[in-house]
């Protein structure tokens, strides 16, 4: 276990290190670090000069290097766009997308889950097909076109919900919140059930699949033969052992979810990280890019990580055994 | 004569075969079939079928703008059958150029991403050693990003290469260079695995052993042994790059709003949602939704079709 734990650990970081490459040269070689910092009038002897200053003329590893340092401690230059510290840009608009990305997926675990297990324990009943039938459908409609119907039903023609920004916040420290005014619990809803409603259909398809596959193993008909209750046998002894493809993707769709924010939260207003991502990829801002490269590379990591050692809790068969778990869902 | 009887017999093999069993004998695919041929024959045919040409700006005239469909309201006038954005084009001709330019944009990036992963694909398993292990670990670092995330960073990156009014004229390259670059890996690594398979096979020792060279076996001998797999990946890709050329174009990264493809249209629409014109974004929404769930459920028969296992 701790070897399958230090190799995931070494993959991990080998996976940060090509990341922060990538970033590397898109901040270095892509557009011109000079041009962003000085005016039209600036002579070539100048800018010689801040070049050198700045280490820009050494050789390239040193400076990927020192990228890498700054970058550890949050130091990623100025924007191209407004000229402001992209760490501090970063910062003021992530908990936006965390506590969006936390709702969505609270929402697609305790209503996909749910679902899951119901079409799975009564696969032809007709509101187990219909509800299969919708998730196709669900899977098929590109995210913000989903969040566009609910502004069109909710926002523009019921009037029940906003359509755009994130309400009344809280400031707590440097994070602002949604959770603590009514206007920002009902600014959450329609983003969160746009962004999770893919990963609702999703979840909902796997645990089915996976529950129609458990209920025909022997054990299940030796907990019925021993009398146990229903609800022991589907959740005690059916549920848990869906759990380990479950987690996989959960822990894979939260960074998905995290990605797709990027379109929820155009199509909301919502002032995240992905807004500022998307405009940055409009204005090439390529401090603003490289940054959150490294920090979704950072997040994806961590969250990989933490499936893998999830693994260990959840499945008892994997902490005896020397080797790493036998990937599910690969 | 003979290419007739030869066609004849193809067709009769391909009558008798279990593939158009299975297919003649689901509704749903059957039915998903008629949808996306009829969505691209209409797409294709947008020149001729077309009422109106909505992005020729000596056509358009403000006057007309923002009719309503004509079936839910008496303001309505059958030349614009479902009805008409703020500047006055026709919803319906919008949709069908723009239909056929998500369709190609679709098309071309998939088939790029196909021949990029087949090719890494073939080379890593059958070369293996270094130019293994560095391709599989790039598509692993890849792999770690959803795809729309990659194709994101491509398309910004190409940004800040060139200048805007460029960027416009090569947009549809660019989108198809990004989804195409974002979904390469799929393909490689399922084609890796089967050439691993393959390469101990007695068939491809025998064309080495003849002194064939390794791109002639590879191409001729292996890969035609690993077409079935990527037949199915690139029928659910093709869903799959349609949303997200229709996201990234929605995004305001994608094709330009003077060349729409389905995904600009809802982004122009969705500027004027609030006043309440929903038809401007719900028609080429529908459009987008009919046209991936078609395609998706083509490619899950695809995919069971060709499992064996399945039978």
């Amino acid at each position: 276990m701790i070897a399958f734990i230090l190799r995931r650990l070494l993959q991990s970081i080998a996976v940060l290190l090509a990341v922060g490459l990538v970033a590397f040269s898109l901040f270095r070689y892509v557009g011109d670090p000079i041009n962003a910092m000085v005016g039209q009038d600036t002579t070539m002897e100048q800018r010689e000069e801040l070049r050198t200053k700045l280490g820009l003329n050494d050789p390239a590893p040193i400076q990927f290097l020192r990228f890498l340092s700054n970058a550890a401690r949050g130091n990623f230059g100025l924007s191209y766009r407004t000229s402001e510290p992209v760490g501090r840009l970063i910062v003021e608009r992530m908990p936006a997308t965390l506590e969006l990305s936390f709702c969505a997926a609270l929402f697609a675990l305790f209503v996909g889950v749910p679902m899951g297990v119901y079409t799975g324990l009564y696969p032809k009943h007709w509101s187990s097909r219909l509800l299969q039938a919708v998730s196709l459908i669900g899977i098929s409609l590109p995210t913000f076109l989903i969040g566009i119907l609910l502004i069109l039903v909710f926002a523009v023609y019921l009037h029940w919900l906003p359509s755009f920004g994130r309400g009344q916040t809280v400031q707590i420290g440097w994070w602002t919140t949604n959770f603590l005014t009514i206007s920002g619990l009902k600014a959450l809803i329609l983003p969160s059930i746009t962004l999770g409603l893919f990963q609702l259909t999703l979840l909902m398809r796997l645990v089915r699949s996976e529950m129609l596959e458990v209920m025909r193993t022997d054990y299940i008909k030796f907990a019925r033969a021993r009398g146990l209750t229903n609800r022991a046998i589907n959740f005690g002894h059916a549920l848990k052992n869906t759990l380990v493809p479950v987690i996989t993707v959960t822990g894979l769709q939260l960074g998905a979810l995290i990605a797709f924010a990027i379109v929820t939260e155009t199509v909301f207003a919502w002032p995240g990280v992905g807004q500022l991502f998307i405009q940055s990829v409009q204005f090439s801002d390529i401090p603003v890019m490289a940054a959150y490269l490294l920090l979704i590379g950072l997040l994806f990591v961590l969250i990989n990580l933490t499936v893998d050692l999830l693994y260990f809790a959840v499945d008892p068969r994997l902490r005896s055994q020397t080797g790493g778990p036998r990937m599910a869902g690969h | 004569m003979a290419t007739q009887s030869a066609l004849g017999g193809w067709l009769h093999r391909f009558t008798d075969s279990d593939v158009w069993w299975s297919f003649k004998s689901s509704p749903m695919t059957v039915t998903a079939a008629a949808a996306t041929f009829f969505i691209v024959a209409v797409a294709f045919l947008s020149p001729v079928l077309a009422p109106h040409t909505p992005f020729d700006p000596a056509t358009l005239s403000l006057s007309d703008g923002l009719k309503p469909p004509v079936l839910v309201s008496p303001d309505g006038d059958w030349t614009f059958p479902l009805g008409t954005d703020d500047q006055g084009r026709d919803v319906l001709s919008s949709i069908m150029y723009g239909t056929r330019l998500s369709l190609v944009v679709g098309f071309a990036s998939v088939v790029v991403a196909m021949v990029l992963g087949i090719a890494l694909g073939l080379v890593s398993g059958y070369i293996g050693g270094v130019t293994d292990a560095v391709i599989m670990r790039i598509a692993d670092v890849q792999l770690t990003f959803p795809a729309i995330l990659v194709a994101l960073l491509i398309d910004g990156v190409v940004r800040g290469i060139i200048s805007v009014q460029r960027h416009d004229e090569i947009a549809i390259f660019v989108i198809v260079g990004a989804i195409g670059l974002s979904f390469w890996v799929q393909y490689a690594r399922t084609v890796r695995g089967s050439v691993l398979v393959e390469k101990n096979k007695e068939y491809v020792q025998a064309a080495r052993v003849i002194g064939l060279s390794p791109a002639l076996i590879m191409v001729r001998h292996v890969l035609p042994n690993v077409t079935g797999p990527v037949l199915v990946i690139a029928t659910i890709n093709l869903g799959l790059a349609i949303i997200t050329e229709a996201t990234l174009s929605f995004l305001g990264v994608g094709l330009p709003s003077t060349e729409p493809s389905l995904g600009t249209l809802i982004r122009l629409g969705n500027e004027v949602l609030q006043s309440g014109d929903w038809w401007i974004t719900v028609f080429p929404g529908a459009t987008l939704a009919a046209l991936v769930l078609a395609v998706n459920l083509l490619g899950d028969w695809l995919r069971d079709a060709l499992n064996p296992k399945l039978r």
